[in-house]
């Protein structure tokens, strides 16, 4: 399969590697948000911790690791990009399409796009209950 | 001296021809290109003589006789004749009708034993399908155990496609004969590397394939024993009656005359190449379980192929390690199903588990195989690696302590 080169820029390099502490630690952390999405036996395991501005309320600073094909570490790699410095509000507002678009990925590869945008989601989710700020949604679909 | 790139590492997928072999088929394109079965001219008999040359040739290599070789397209096609062939020969019933017989294969066969077999359950027959321990090696006591008053007809493979592990296929064999049972293997991964003796190793029905063995692509041959026991095929295609009624078709007469030359260098060339391989694939597993944690060599310790091995990296995707050794041309996953994203199902059904399964390589070495290619992959995969565990956050968790295969994931 060839893999555009924005693909193969951030499998290379890419950006904003890492975690804000172990699995337990970030836990206890009422300014980290944690989304850990996939599975082994599916070949794909997103995770991204958010760090979270508590005054502004806006995204200070993220960082991914990832289990999965060259799609999926770009994939992760990007999301932390683009929701660096925003408002929880419009990091939700990232849709798995505009991943597709702006890796030029292929039919095959779009649950990697759809996987990032859900690590954003849960993570935003993990930080907004920790903090009390969940308003529970009727009826989320269900994927 | 740095090798040139990229290197092939995927000979048990197909081989580079050798020139030896590429030199002798060129006169049958052009200059001796008559039809093997044209009986009135010259063209015809020089066409005719060469075949005959190559069926020597194949027979010799698997101390078989000349007579006994029928030539295929390939090995699919060979193992759908001897399988499919031998149970409708062999049938206790009639088309149409149930408790035609049982057969005896395994779990990790190719699928092109696979298939027919799973075919001919459609058709009323009975099929075990034996599942390998975790060593891969299926046994003659596991064979034992599975025969059956009707079992007509047993194919085991000699040594895996993707694990490279060796069967008990002598022993098998025996067991076959002693209770008048019809036994084929498909050798495809093995004639041509290992020692192989029809009599001796009690073969029936024997599969293999010229390009996995540094001949052209689109031969193959099946060897049908003719005496002790004398065994029947019903063919599946029907047409001008070639290859004693058992394979209708005109021959491809260059693409024989190369298998034949190929079978030739591989019977003069096997025991250096053997001890040649062996040591670089050593090499290669034992530095890459030296350098790095949780790397697993699959299959059987001992019983595999020389020049086979199929390697895990633990928390490592295995798609996104094939990018990051594109210099290197290796196999992820199932060789042959790569394009989906399952996970391998040879490795699947010896009990590897999921996460390890999908981060395999097999590396299979061959004739053109260098030191210098060995050790620049060694290189190469150490790296690759080494920076997707910087990535992955299995690795950390498994270094946390924690128990990846204990975690409840959310799966889509």
């Amino acid at each position: 399969m060839a893999y555009s080169d924005k693909v193969i820029d951030h499998y290379q390099h890419p950006r904003n590697v890492g975690s804000f502490g172990a699995s337990k630690e970030v836990a206890q952390r009422s300014d980290i948000g944690v989304g850990i999405v996939g599975a082994p036996e599916c070949g794909d395991v997103m995770q991204l911790h958010i760090k979270v501005n508590q005054q502004t309320g806006k995204i200070e600073d993220a960082k991914f690791k990832c289990f999965g094909c060259g799609s999926a570490i770009a994939s992760s790699s990007l999301a932390t990009e683009w929701i660096k410095g925003k408002s929880l509000d419009d990091a939700l507002k990232i849709k798995n399409t505009q991943i597709v678009e702006e890796l030029s990925l292929p039919p095959v590869k779009i649950h990697c796009s759809v996987l990032a945008e859900d690590s954003i989601r849960t993570a935003i989710k993990d930080y907004q209950k920790k903090n009390g700020l969940l308003v529970e949604e009727p009826a989320a679909a269900a994927h | 001296m740095a090798p040139k790139l990229p290197i092939y590492m995927d000979n048990a997928a197909t081989t580079r021809v050798d020139p030896r072999v590429v030199e002798a088929m060129l006169p049958f394109f052009t200059e001796q290109f008559g039809n093997s079965a044209s009986r009135n001219h010259s063209f015809g008999w020089q066409a005719e003589e060469a075949v005959d040359t190559a069926r020597e040739q194949a027979a010799s290599l698997i101390g078989a006789n000349a007579k006994e070789i029928v030539w295929t397209s390939g090995s699919t096609e060979s193992n759908n004749l001897a399988i499919k062939g031998a149970a409708r020969m062999y049938a206790k019933a009639g088309d149409g009708q149930t408790g035609r017989g049982h057969i005896i294969t395994a779990l990790h066969e190719h699928k092109a034993v696979l298939d027919p077999c799973k075919r001919l359950q459609r058709e009323g027959f009975d099929v075990t399908f034996l599942q390998p321990p975790a060593d891969g090696v299926i046994t003659a006591k596991a064979v034992e155990a599975a025969i059956r008053p009707d079992t007509i007809l047993v194919t085991i493979m000699w040594a895996n496609n993707e694990i490279g592990t060796i069967n008990e296929v002598p022993e098998i064999g025996k067991l076959c004969h002693d209770r008048e049972i019809i036994f084929h293997t498909d050798a495809t991964q093995w004639v041509g590397k290992m020692p192989t003796d029809v009599e001796r190793d009690n073969i029936d029905l024997l599969s293999w394939s010229s390009h996995k063995m540094y001949g052209p692509k689109g031969v193959g041959a099946l060897f049908v024993r003719r005496r002790k026991p004398r065994v029947r095929l019903e063919a599946i295609q029907d047409g001008g009656g070639h290859e004693r009624g058992m394979r209708s078709g005109t021959l491809n007469v260059p693409g024989i005359v190369g298998f034949g030359k190929a079978c030739e260098l591989c019977a003069k060339e096997m025991d250096s190449e053997r001890e040649r391989l062996l040591k670089l694939r050593r090499k290669m597993e034992k530095e890459l379980t030296a350098k790095m944690d949780v790397v697993q060599v699959n299959g059987h310790a001992e019983r595999r192929l020389p020049h086979l091995a199929n390697i895990s990296f633990g928390f490592v995707e295995g798609e996104s390690l094939m990018m990051g050794i594109h210099d290197i041309a290796c196999s992820s996953g199932s060789a042959c199903t790569s394009a989906s994203l399952e996970p391998s199902y040879v490795l699947k059904s010896l009990g590897v588990g999921d996460e390890l399964a999908h981060s395999s390589l097999r590396l299979s070495l061959g004739r053109f195989t260098t030191e210098a290619e060995v050790d620049f992959a060694i290189e190469d995969i150490t790296k690759a690696v080494e920076h997707l565990r910087k990535l992955s956050p299995l690795y950390d968790l498994h270094n946390e302590g924690i128990d990846i295969s204990k975690i409840v994931w959310q799966t889509h």
